[in-house]
């Protein structure tokens, strides 16, 4: 999704676009997204904004005539519901200071959820309503983007693997780093592309492209799973989701989180998400998280217990250490820039990321300061863990 | 002259006895062993689903419980995989509409 962005806000800039995916298109962590564009669930900060701005460009081309009718973009709003009087104040201090950069909220009292949403349980505490947090289908999305940048003018091969980097030797660079000229194209394994600029927007496996430029980019797997049930009618309108969820997110641990974020689906079936694990590429089943997720679900809308889920799905989110993408050129690598590490919020993150790198590529400030989203921050850091198990590279 | 050879014969099944089945209230004869899809397409009957938007027919797809085209309402329980639900003695297999569901 960030790839297919980043082509189209480039081609809009009248850039010449070439898309490398080693797979088809969605083939990776955007095909196992739920498609969400939320505001609700960042905390002031870097990556609100990019998300507010990201959301305004996703209802932009929700206008966009060859998009906006493909890609199930639906403004459906976000409810997080609080169990507790604790829950409950936290959450209101958390909506009050995203009001401060944009975002829209509105406090919903317990005997209210039900006018929001008639099947919740009547357990909670209390909400908040969030007008801005839409969805969309992410790999319709991502395919219907790259469709219309390839109409006015870019390049799509899917099925190439990028394997190396075409590197100028630079015999002035007296840095230490010998493979340390100017970026000038890749090499696949269906040939050499040359380009003034090559940008990484591999997802989950972004570091591997890093890396064959020489360059660190911590970027680690993290596991979700998402539960489909059979199709229903609307019996759940918004996307829901308890107020811990967002406290997940943020967390650094590698065992098992999971809140219940449930939302139906214009198709019908109601999807059930949110687990979060590392447990690096590992593509396994695992019943115990099916079984935390569906439990969790029931919880939060009883009727849900009638209901059969019919299948599961799980994907790698994108994860750097302190939860923000790498935004930007590599002053390691010149030539280089990166758009990848968005985590869970990368379909939602995705316009914000191709229009401010279009404004790099094009020599404009960018709209948004990216110095802290700049993929060198990690350089200093030591030796992190690296659980990447053998992934391969591949331009998304 | 060389008599037809069904799929029983080609792999010379000894089935054991067989038993009914409804379809849309007509009796269906069924042997142990057979998917709901298999007892369906045995009597000819290929599509057994309307589709939600546009009341498409539907039947098997993939045959192997991986598309879930095939759903049908099995003793009035919607939505199951006729390609993977064996077919038990008095089933009432009723064509499915849409989501199966009246209401929630």
């Amino acid at each position: 999704m960030t790839g297919a962005a980043c082509a189209w806000y480039a081609v809009r800039a009248g850039l010449r676009v070439v898309v490398l995916d080693r797979g088809p298109v969605a083939g990776g962590t955007t095909g196992a997204g739920e498609g969400n564009l939320l505001v609700s669930d960042k905390e002031p900060g870097p990556e609100l904004n990019l998300a507010l701005l990201s959301t305004r460009l996703w209802h932009d081309l929700s206008q966009e005539p060859g998009i906006g009718g493909e890609i199930e973009y639906e403004a459906k709003g976000g409810l997080v519901v609080a169990s507790g009087q604790d829950g409950l104040a936290a959450l209101h201090t958390l909506a009050a200071e995203q009001r401060r950069f944009g975002v829209e909220s509105e406090s919903v009292a317990a005997e209210s959820l039900t006018e929001l949403e008639p099947h919740i349980s009547p357990s909670y505490a209390g909400g908040v309503y969030y007008p801005q947090d839409a969805q969309v289908q992410p790999a319709r999305a991502a395919a219907v983007l790259l469709r219309e940048a390839v109409r006015q003018g870019a390049v799509l091969h899917t099925g190439t693997t990028v394997t190396a980097l075409l590197r100028d030797v630079d015999a002035s660079d007296d840095t230490d780093d010998a493979t340390g000229g100017t970026v000038r194209g890749v090499v696949t394994d269906r040939g050499t592309l040359r380009a003034s600029w090559v940008l990484n927007a591999a997802g989950t496996w972004g570091g591997t492209i890093a890396q064959l430029a020489g360059v660190r980019l911590p970027i680690l797997p993290r596991r979700g799973f998402v539960l489909v049930t059979e199709p229903l009618p609307r019996v759940i309108r918004h996307k829901v989701y308890a107020a811990d969820y967002v406290a997940n997110v943020a967390s650094d641990s590698s065992a098992l989180q999971s809140s219940a974020v449930v939302e139906g689906t214009a198709a019908g079936p109601v999807l059930i998400g949110a687990s979060r694990e590392r447990v690096g590429f590992d593509r396994s089943f695992s019943l115990p998280v099916a079984r935390q997720l569906a439990a969790q679900a029931v919880a939060m809308f009883p009727i849900l217990e009638r209901v059969r889920v019919m299948r599961s799905y799980l994907g790698f989110r994108p994860y750097l250490p302190d939860h923000l993408p790498a935004i930007g050129a590599d002053p390691r690598a010149p030539g280089l820039l990166h758009a990848c590490g968005h985590e869970g919020a990368g379909i939602g993150l995705a316009p914000g990321t191709g229009y401010l790198l279009a404004q790099v590529l094009t020599g404009k400030a960018p709209d948004l300061d990216l110095t802290p989203f700049r993929p060198e921050r990690f350089e200093h850091d030591g030796d992190q863990e690296d659980d990447q198990d053998g992934s391969e590279g591949g331009g998304e | 002259m060389s008599r037809p050879r069904g799929p029983l014969a080609l792999v010379d099944a000894r089935p054991g006895p067989g038993f009914q089945v409804t379809f849309d209230g007509a009796p269906l004869d069924v042997l142990p062993g057979q998917t709901i899809a298999a007892a369906l397409w045995s009597a000819g009957i290929t599509s057994w689903r309307r589709t939600r938007v546009e009341q498409r027919p539907r039947g098997v797809f993939c045959g192997i419980g991986v598309c879930f085209d095939c759903l049908v309402t099995v003793n009035g329980v919607p939505n199951q995989r006729a390609c993977l639900a064996p077919a038990r003695p008095g089933d009432e297999i009723r064509t499915q509409d849409g989501d199966g569901h009246v209401e929630v």
